[in-house]
């Protein structure tokens, strides 16, 4: 077996290898980084690579693959997005502000995917603090979609998409607060679950909107996704949002196909301003499929849809607002240590260290919160955030699950939204909602327009990640729609190469 | 609404930003372009209806106050830009009398 054979499997097929002895983790491991040292150079989807981690991981999983008592995932390559943190690893959020923190934890989630035996291979890059949908605010650099390495792999989880969609790692893991694992995970072409807020610990994650963010994975299948998902779900002490929920819930019954399911169809979604006629074209064929399969398809109504990206714009800048504070040049990071009073040690650092997206986020969100404007915006917002969630309550009612396209757009080209803030900001408007009402989402390849990518988004009520799973499956399954390994040619775009 | 110089340079005062030359016009003419998306909000009708803070239903688990392992002095200290004798070092808060 090659090591490009290694870089295409999914998780199934290298733990049926693994136990057979025909392979060792090591082998994973090896066949992994040197397919990033071949295609890294033009994706880029890596900040730091963490060789002492690697190592030490890959040699116990091999140990208690030997001993025939390896965890679920032994051996398993992963890649670990660089807001999470992993104790001695330089963890930054892809931000100057924290270059040099090495975190003296481990988030909870990372720590279990260790735990079950995952070997990380390395930290991705992302928009800074998370915020963003194309990977291109990092203060680092940008990540290029494997697909065409003119274009975004979206964001703000850009590097754990693309590195799972070049065969540069099995398994990654992003945040999502607007869309950061659904919309990359679409515009890769790889499968990306944001799980219902409180169903994975957020400790250890570097918060940027609290009510919000949810961690979970990126996969090349969607029972890789759901078997990572599992693993990371359920309570934790250090999260006091966590669920007491059992975390293997997320699996009940997902294999069992969608005969006799309704699938709500949003007409606000389905037509939704922007929305490129490939996409669309992509969205029906995948209908067709799961009507095919014995599904109904239902017509919903989410009337305040065209609310949405205004309630978030203001409810995620003033969490953020809020949570960026401890960025202060005294704990940890960045430090302009020679101010002459504290003031300016806070004001110079934060000068220095943050980037433009994250200052005007923070700036929105203090106004919003500040004294005068707090109940025309804040408070008006947190009121439609109500009305959006009562949106999803009565869809729910008439379907099981919703289905519509992942992002408006495919993948577009790097640099083409950077100069207009709010065009970027409608890269989210069909994935924003499911975060602001708190539910469980996925997207799975379902085609290409103009051969890129097209992401299916399926959302379920709150604690439904089992019923997202069940359609994703169930399409993925009758679609025979994979995610394919993407190998860019050298310094050139799709077409070229 | 649209957001005044002014305003921008107050809440980058609170929010201990820092600007540089241009960054006034520059935020104060990106900030209005998304207040004026978001001025939408306006036209619904919400006089009723509660605010949402969290969308899910947890209760407030609280632990039971034992002592429990917790990181070092040196761990927690580990990362700090500066560390004199134990604490983290910032530079005098008041003028000496």
């Amino acid at each position: 077996m090659t090591s490009g054979d290694l870089t295409e499997l999914t998780i199934k097929e290298a733990t049926h290898l693994l136990r057979l002895g025909s392979i060792s983790a090591s082998d994973l491991v090896t066949a992994h980084v040197e397919r990033i040292e071949q295609l890294d150079a033009r994706v880029k989807a890596y900040l730091r690579m963490t060789q002492e981690v690697w190592e030490r991981q890959a040699e116990e999983a091999d140990r208690k693959l030997r001993d025939g008592d390896a965890p679920p995932l032994a051996g398993i390559p992963i890649a670990i997005k660089d807001v999470l943190c992993v104790k001695g690893v330089e963890t930054t959020a892809g931000s100057q502000i924290l270059r040099g923190f090495k975190p003296p934890y481990t988030a909870t989630a990372v720590q279990r995917l260790f735990d079950a035996g995952a070997v990380m291979l390395g930290v991705t890059n992302c928009d800074e603090f998370a915020m963003g949908s194309s990977t291109e605010n990092s203060s680092y650099f940008p990540t290029r979609n494997p697909h065409d390495l003119l274009r975004v792999p979206g964001g703000s989880s850009g590097g754990s998409a693309a590195a799972v969609a070049a065969g540069e790692a099995m398994i990654s893991l992003g945040t999502d607060t607007g869309g950061s694992i659904r919309q990359p995970a679409a515009l890769c072409g790889v499968v990306g679950m944001k799980p219902t807020y409180g169903r994975v610990s957020r400790y250890g994650l570097i918060a940027f909107a609290s009510s919000l963010d949810q961690i979970g994975p990126f996969a090349r299948s969607v029972d890789d996704a759901a078997l990572v998902l599992s693993l990371m779900s359920g309570l934790d002490p250090l999260d006091a949002t966590s669920s007491q929920r059992p975390g293997m819930e997320v699996l009940n019954n997902y294999g069992a196909g969608v005969k006799g399911m309704r699938l709500g169809v949003p007409r606000e979604y389905y037509d939704v301003e922007g929305i490129e006629p490939g996409v669309k074209a992509a969205i029906d064929a995948a209908l067709l499929i799961l009507r095919r399969e014995g599904a109904e398809i239902v017509d919903v109504s989410l009337p305040h849809t065209d609310y949405g990206l205004a309630a978030y714009y203001i409810i995620a800048p003033a969490e953020c607002s809020s949570n960026l504070a401890r960025f202060d040049g005294v704990k940890y990071g960045l430090s302009e240590e020679d101010s002459p009073n504290v003031t300016e040690l806070y004001t110079q650092t934060r000068r220095k260290g943050f980037g433009t997206e994250v200052r005007r986020r923070v700036m929105l969100g203090t106004y919003a919160l500040s004294s005068g404007y707090y109940d025309a915006y804040y408070l008006k917002a947190q009121k439609v955030r109500t009305l959006i969630k009562r949106d999803f309550d009565a869809a729910f009612e008439k379907c099981d699950a919703i289905v519509s396209a992942t992002s408006p757009t495919v993948a577009f080209p790097i640099g083409s939204k950077t100069q207009d803030p709010l065009s970027m900001y409608l890269c989210d408007v069909l994935t924003l909602g499911g975060n602001l009402a708190g539910l469980p989402g996925i997207s799975v390849p379902c085609g290409t327009s103009d051969g890129l990518p097209v992401g299916l988004q399926v959302l379920g009520p709150q604690w439904g990640e089992n019923v997202c799973l069940r359609v994703a499956r169930a399409y993925e399954e009758a679609s025979e729609i994979r995610a394919e390994v993407a190998t860019p040619s050298p310094l050139q775009g799709r077409g070229s190469g | 609404m649209p957001l005044t110089r002014d305003q921008v340079r107050h809440v980058a005062t609170l929010a201990r930003l820092g600007l540089e030359p241009g960054d006034e016009e520059f935020y104060a003419d990106q900030l209005s372009g998304i207040l004026g998306h978001i001025d939408r909000l306006q036209r619904l009708d919400t006089e009723d209806i509660p605010p949402t803070a969290q969308v899910v239903e947890v209760a407030s688990r609280l632990r039971d106050d034992e002592p429990r392992p917790c990181l070092t002095q040196a761990e927690a200290l580990a990362n700090a830009p500066a560390a004199v004798d134990g604490f983290f070092r910032v530079p005098a808060i008041q003028e000496e009398a």
